[in-house]
């Protein structure tokens, strides 16, 4: 596996293919929809995904397209949902079921971690996992209680499962129509607060994001920051603030998946700068930052000048709304990591 | 004080065709022919010698932790035996080997995967079962799910799906049987109510006086079965299947028979099991009552018994021959069939991993 490019050089799309301006959920939609049309045994199932088109939107139209015997609206049971998903791929089809919040993953954590995961292992090839499992998750949008966890190294520690996490809309369409597409099991998590903050040019055609590619998005020099999902935008606004207040050049690797996890990419990010921060929303411990900072320390050693930093939420509880901004970490909280980190 | 649903009074009495002493029931026609009836007969007594074969291996340390059939070889049997292997599934629990042998999975195989092979977890293209499944009860939602895309895909399949009394308290369950209620789903819920969750005696899973009841709370029907009586387990599984093939959807079978061994060998069931109950259930035995059936038939007799029981003690030893000669499992197995195409991270592990044992 190559490392991470300097530009987005993973797609598949010819360079001259129309674009339009898409928000995340849209662009998230327009991959469900092609791989509907291209591939008659995609379908979607979950709590409200048909007549309503998904909490969110993300499957809106998809039922009155595709009809009720592949936009399917499920009863209120995840661990259903993705048990029968299980049988479905069994069967032949290539199911593509929601979980409406990744908070909500854990009545369905047994059919993922212990059965979907290791089905392929277990049938020793003979029924793989073709299921795509998109959930949004994260906060920052006043959620309900129990609706924001960030839970995905929950997921990255289920041997046999894939876990992407898009930052933006190009990739979230890319990354779908290859997680749709892969023969193994993907969880697809979608920040929730991205899905109409975060929009951008998306090619219009059909085209795939390889899972496992990282993709530098800001190129610097003086500092790595390293992120996934929701927190690339975050690195991104830090890097701007440290540009313009601080005199630092920041470099910015969204890793786009946490598995297939891209070590090359990762170390040649941190061996430009010799300096590493690590951002995610989840809690600190065994989050997977702990992940990336040991990553790091064994494949980059004798380029660091100083302690790799994480910049995480705390080890408590996701609190309720009103202290949310104060629980999830925030631009300056990546500032002052990175320059703690400059400081040593 | 409540006229409405109120809970069953009493256990209903289970459908029986066939008594213990072999008569059929009054006004009842068998539903299996004296040729289907031997082949279910055959298939229950080579699970019996086979069990008692595993039992000695395993004292033996040559063979794994399992759980032995006996004692509920009828339900197991006259339940699969309603299916047609070309196109209908089993989705087993741990406890159906002659389901699964008489689906197409060789013997062999089901001897591999005890002995800790991971070969014997591979199940041949074109045999209708899915792997064992140790973690009760995740089996149900699966089995509902295939069920959903074989009639999605109108193959005409139906799928028999395997638990006892205690997974039935397990959450899947009843997400499962709800899903399978809303949509009309292919499938047959088999619930071996053999008395026991391991040490939990059945009245413990739940207060309700029959299982079978819960079905009609998720818009389907529900019917409870002497599981001992394999004429009538097949019959009820036969109508159970003909209405998931007519589109009519699921059925739930509560088959009451009784566990006469241990829950596996790491058990010791002298711990809770009153030999008064053992005793009890002993005349019962689903084997003895079709062998007094046939014979009351003129299709069973001590001269067929031996060469029966001989060419399936053979078949037994002929399939662990197959079972043992098989290469041994190595290290690069841990390795397989994780993913299609590895990450690097794994490539690495593995290649490390190889490099230490070499």
């Amino acid at each position: 596996m190559s490392g991470a490019a300097e530009t987005v050089a993973t797609s598949s799309a010819a360079a001259t293919t129309m674009t339009m301006t898409m928000t995340m959920i849209e662009a998230i939609r327009d991959a469900l929809t092609l791989a509907m049309e291209r591939d008659e045994r995609v379908i979607v199932l979950g709590e409200d995904v048909g007549v309503l088109g998904g909490v969110f939107r993300a499957t809106d139209g998809l039922q009155q397209r595709f009809g009720d015997k592949r936009v399917v609206d499920t009863p209120l049971a995840e661990g259903a949902i993705i048990g029968a998903a299980i049988g479905l791929a069994v069967s032949g089809l290539i199911p593509v079921p929601e979980l409406q919040f990744l908070g909500f993953g854990h009545q369905a954590f047994h059919q993922i971690g212990q059965q979907v995961a290791r089905f392929r292992f277990r049938s020793q090839g003979r029924h793989g996992m073709p299921i795509t499992i998109r959930s949004p998750f994260g906060g920052g949008v006043r959620t309900p209680e129990l609706h924001s966890d960030a839970f995905e190294a929950l997921y990255a520690h289920c041997p046999g499962l894939k876990v992407v996490m898009p930052a933006n809309a190009y990739d979230a369409k890319g990354l779908l129509l290859a997680a749709i597409r892969d023969p193994d099991p993907v969880l697809f998590l979608e920040p929730l607060r991205g899905y109409r903050l975060i929009s951008g040019e998306v090619p219009t055609d059909d085209y795939t994001v390889a899972l496992g590619l990282s993709n530098v998005v800001r190129v610097g020099d003086d500092v790595t920051l390293i992120a996934y999902s929701a927190a690339v935008q975050l690195c991104i606004k830090a890097a701007d603030v440290l540009a313009e207040h601080h005199g630092v050049s920041a470099h910015v690797l969204d890793l786009r998946s946490i598995v297939p996890l891209d070590v090359d990419g990762l170390v040649a990010a941190v061996e430009r700068t010799g300096r590493a921060v690590v951002v995610h929303e989840a809690p600190r411990t065994a989050g997977f930052g702990a992940e990336l900072v040991a990553t790091i320390q064994r494949e980059a050693f004798y380029s660091l000048q100083a302690p790799v930093e994480r910049v995480t939420a705390p080890d408590t509880p996701y609190p309720l709304g009103g202290i949310e901004d104060l629980y999830v970490p925030q631009v300056d909280d990546v500032v002052r990591g990175v320059l703690a980190t400059l400081e040593r | 004080m409540f006229a409405q649903f109120m809970p069953d009074r009493d256990p209903v009495t289970p459908v029986q065709h066939l008594a213990p002493d072999g008569t059929l029931t009054d006004g009842v026609v068998a539903s299996m022919s004296d040729e289907e009836a031997l082949d279910a007969l055959r298939w229950m007594m080579l699970t019996r010698i086979f069990d008692t074969k595993a039992m000695s291996l395993q004292r033996q340390g040559r063979f794994g932790t399992f759980s032995q059939v006996t004692g509920q070889e009828a339900t197991i049997v006259g339940s699969a035996s309603a299916l047609d292997p070309a196109i209908d599934w089993v989705v087993p629990q741990y406890r159906e080997l002659p389901a699964l042998l008489r689906q197409g999975l060789p013997l062999e195989q089901f001897m591999l995967y005890f002995m800790g092979n991971p070969a014997g977890g591979q199940i041949p293209e074109g045999v209708n079962v899915l792997p064992i499944q140790i973690s009760l009860a995740a089996q149900i939602p699966q089995a509902v799910g295939l069920a959903w895309g074989l009639q999605l895909q109108q193959t005409g399949g139906v799928v028999v799906v395997y638990f006892g009394d205690g997974a039935s308290s397990e959450g899947d369950f009843h997400e499962a049987c709800n899903l399978a209620g809303v949509l009309k789903a292919p499938v047959v819920f088999m619930l071996s109510n053999n008395g026991w969750a391991i040490s939990t005696p059945r009245h413990k899973q739940s207060r309700a006086k029959n299982l079978a009841a819960r079905a009609p709370g998720y818009g389907f029907p529900g019917v409870v079965v002497d599981g001992n009586d394999v004429l009538g387990v097949h019959s009820v599984t036969s109508a159970a299947v003909a209405r998931a093939r007519a589109g009519d959807g699921p059925t739930l079978i509560e088959a009451i028979t009784y566990r006469m061994g241990p829950h596996n060998t790491a058990d010791d069931p002298t711990r809770y099991v009153s030999e008064g109950d053992l005793a009890a259930w002993r005349p019962l035995d689903p084997i003895e009552r079709v062998q007094r059936y046939l014979a009351a038939r003129g299709r069973w007799d001590d001269t067929i018994r031996a060469r029966i029981e001989g060419e399936l003690a053979r078949e037994v030893d002929r399939a662990l021959a197959v079972a043992r000669a098989a290469p041994a499992p190595n290290a690069a197995q841990i390795f397989e069939h994780v993913y299609v195409d590895p990450p690097a991270t794994l490539c690495r592990q593995r290649g490390a991993r190889l490099e230490s044992l070499a």
